[in-house]
């Protein structure tokens, strides 16, 4: 199964649209939403029937037993997060503890364990022949890298025949996305004609680069700024990336979103342009001698 | 009364991404004339693109991480099953260390009984400082290939940024994880930035239950509104969250902005929208400080 990931770098280029529209036109039977911070995919990729939900825990987080405290000041001194606080009694700040288990061992009487935390749900649809992973991170949560590989992960623990996986990825460059490109085959990269969105482009480029991962290039609302369209074409062939493709800014697209579909269910000019780039990325996908 | 708030704090967030955060908040604090300007986005800074800083320092940002001396190692791999992010590996009877795991806890150095580990920096980014007309505009910058942009972000939040008599407008990563609540830790008011999708609507909710949840006053600017039925407006008003502003799809802001153009210092008519919105939100900010004290 060849996995194609969708990313920008920045944010609201348009992922998830083209996401969901690239779901539609391959009538995919394996896809995944690797924004846990803020998934979307799902408002356009409706199920009908109730997902199978399990808590994700993250790492275990400190918790002080204050009938034991004898308030030696051990655990906050060494605390690199800053997650130990001394007001009437020492307390975990449960939000900036990293659950690294430093303070459960520098105290001298036992007074600090490490409990589970559930620090998000994730959600399986599967019906036999296709399958859609996603969840969602717990608010104020760092551990959502962990999360993506368990996305992942998830997708990829039933049997399905599916040729092609669909990925929708997050914004940044940071720890979720880094754990959604590890083994995927293809980023498609969504960028936007502005200075703003050039220079997230090449962050992502670079991110992407470093994992030795193919990547194909096509601009969202290229109509919005022509010159900055131009550049980015130019940007693309000078660095070898394959340009897959321009959509137009489109209402209807926002209208098709607004109601729950994708803008391959409707008929309107930004739909036809993914067509064509969905054709083109695929290509690219299966080409031979591709890694 | 307006002076005792002239030095807040603004947080602008929005959760989803590219719904007009750096938007507003460059134009926020290019109308309040003398201003500060922190990008806490790190991952993907852009208000300096806008601002284009002048006179800029930099300073690099760093972490400790392990550094293993082998002529103490007794392959004891005590180290190894501490650590709970998996940063070391035990492999031909030694420690390896995998740097960009490692989240700097320190506790690897704690439990090896022969002190054969110490600690280097390693750079992860760099902050920056600059003026832009009367904004003095930070930034900070997550190297590539990086997980995490915290300690870039304690470092801008901590420096002197924070404690002139001016406004400070701090720009926001997208989401809702711990790098954004990093960000609004320190803030008077929450702006939360929201465009008319469904999407929108729906990261909207997350980055409201976030703000409640810390207990942060906010208000709502509505971005990009067309002629259609606004969702996000639709959920402000079902959830009684103040609406701030709305600023309507317009094909020359929008111009200005892929341009990377400050919209305040092009136009009259956005210097009178923004220093409108800024007033608005002074007057919020003022009414919680009553309401809250």
């Amino acid at each position: 199964m060849k996995q194609l990931l969708i990313l920008s770098g920045k944010g609201g280029t348009g992922k998830t649209t083209i996401a969901s529209a690239f779901i539609k036109l391959a009538n995919a039977r394996a896809y995944a939403d690797c924004d846990v911070d803020a998934p979307n995919l799902h408002l356009v990729n409706a199920w009908s029937a109730e997902p199978e939900k399990a808590d994700y825990y993250g790492l275990k987080k400190a918790v002080i037993d204050s009938d034991l405290c004898i308030e030696c000041d051990q655990c906050r001194q060494n605390c690199r997060f800053d997650a130990i606080s001394l007001t009437d009694k020492y307390e975990v700040n449960a939000y900036a503890c990293e659950g690294c288990g430093v303070c459960e061992y520098v105290c001298p009487v036992g007074a600090v364990a490490m409990a589970p935390s559930v620090d998000g749900e994730l959600m399986l649809h599967f019906d036999g022949k296709k399958v859609f992973s996603t969840a969602q991170l717990k608010m104020g949560s760092g551990t959502s890298g962990l999360l993506v590989t368990e996305v992942k992960k998830r997708m990829r623990s039933v049997e399905v025949e599916a040729e092609l996986a669909i990925i929708d990825g997050s914004p940044g460059i940071g720890c979720p996305v880094i754990a959604s490109l590890r083994g995927v085959d293809m980023v498609l990269i969504v960028a936007e004609p502005s200075i703003s969105g050039i220079n997230d482009m090449g962050r992502i480029v670079d991110t992407a680069a470093k994992f030795g991962i193919k990547i194909a290039v096509c601009i969202n609302k290229y109509d919005s700024n022509i010159e900055l369209t131009e550049k980015i074409e130019r940007w693309c062939a000078d660095h070898r990336l394959p340009f897959v493709g321009r959509i137009p800014f489109d209402p209807d697209a926002v209208r098709a979103v607004n109601a729950g579909k994708t803008i391959v269910d409707v008929d309107c000019i930004s739909g036809n342009a993914v067509r064509d780039i969905y054709q083109k990325t695929i290509d690219l996908l299966f080409e031979e001698g591709a890694g | 009364m307006e002076a005792e708030i002239e030095n807040m704090i603004i947080a602008v967030l929005s959760g989803k991404g590219g719904t007009g955060k750096t938007l507003v908040s460059v134009n926020l604090a290019s109308a309040a004339g003398a201003s500060t300007y922190i990008d806490c986005d790190v991952e993907e800074p852009n208000g300096h693109l806008f601002f284009k800083p002048e006179n800029v320092q930099e300073e690099t940002v760093s972490v400790l991480i392990p550094v293993l001396d082998d002529e103490r190692c007794d392959g004891c791999r005590k180290c190894v099953d501490f650590c709970r992010f998996n940063a070391l590996a035990f492999i031909r009877n030694k420690p390896i260390v995998f740097e960009e795991i490692c989240h700097s806890c320190g506790g690897c150095m704690l439990v090896c009984p022969t002190n054969a580990l110490s600690e280097k920096e390693k750079v992860i980014g760099k902050v920056q400082v600059g003026q832009s007309d009367q904004v003095k505009v930070y930034t900070g910058i997550l190297n590539i290939g990086e997980a995490s942009g915290v300690p870039i972000i304690k470092r801008l939040l901590s420096e002197n940024s924070l404690d002139e008599r001016k406004l400070t407008v701090i720009d926001c990563p997208p989401g809702s994880s711990c790098i954004v609540m990093e960000s609004i830790k320190d803030a008077d008011y929450c702006v939360l930035v929201a465009e008319p999708t469904l999407f929108g609507v729906h990261n909207l909710n997350m980055v409201y239950e976030l703000v409640s949840l810390f207990n942060k006053p906010f208000g709502v600017i509505l971005n990009k509104c067309l002629q259609d039925e606004n969702p996000a407006e639709m959920f402000c008003i079902e959830k009684n969250i103040p609406i701030l502003g709305r600023i309507p799809y317009d094909t020359m802001l929008g111009t200005l902005n892929s341009n990377a153009k400050i919209a305040v210092r092009e136009e009259d008519q956005y210097r009178e929208m923004f220093s409108s919105l800024l007033k608005t939100v002074r007057k919020e900010v003022l009414r919680e400080t009553v309401i809250d004290p």
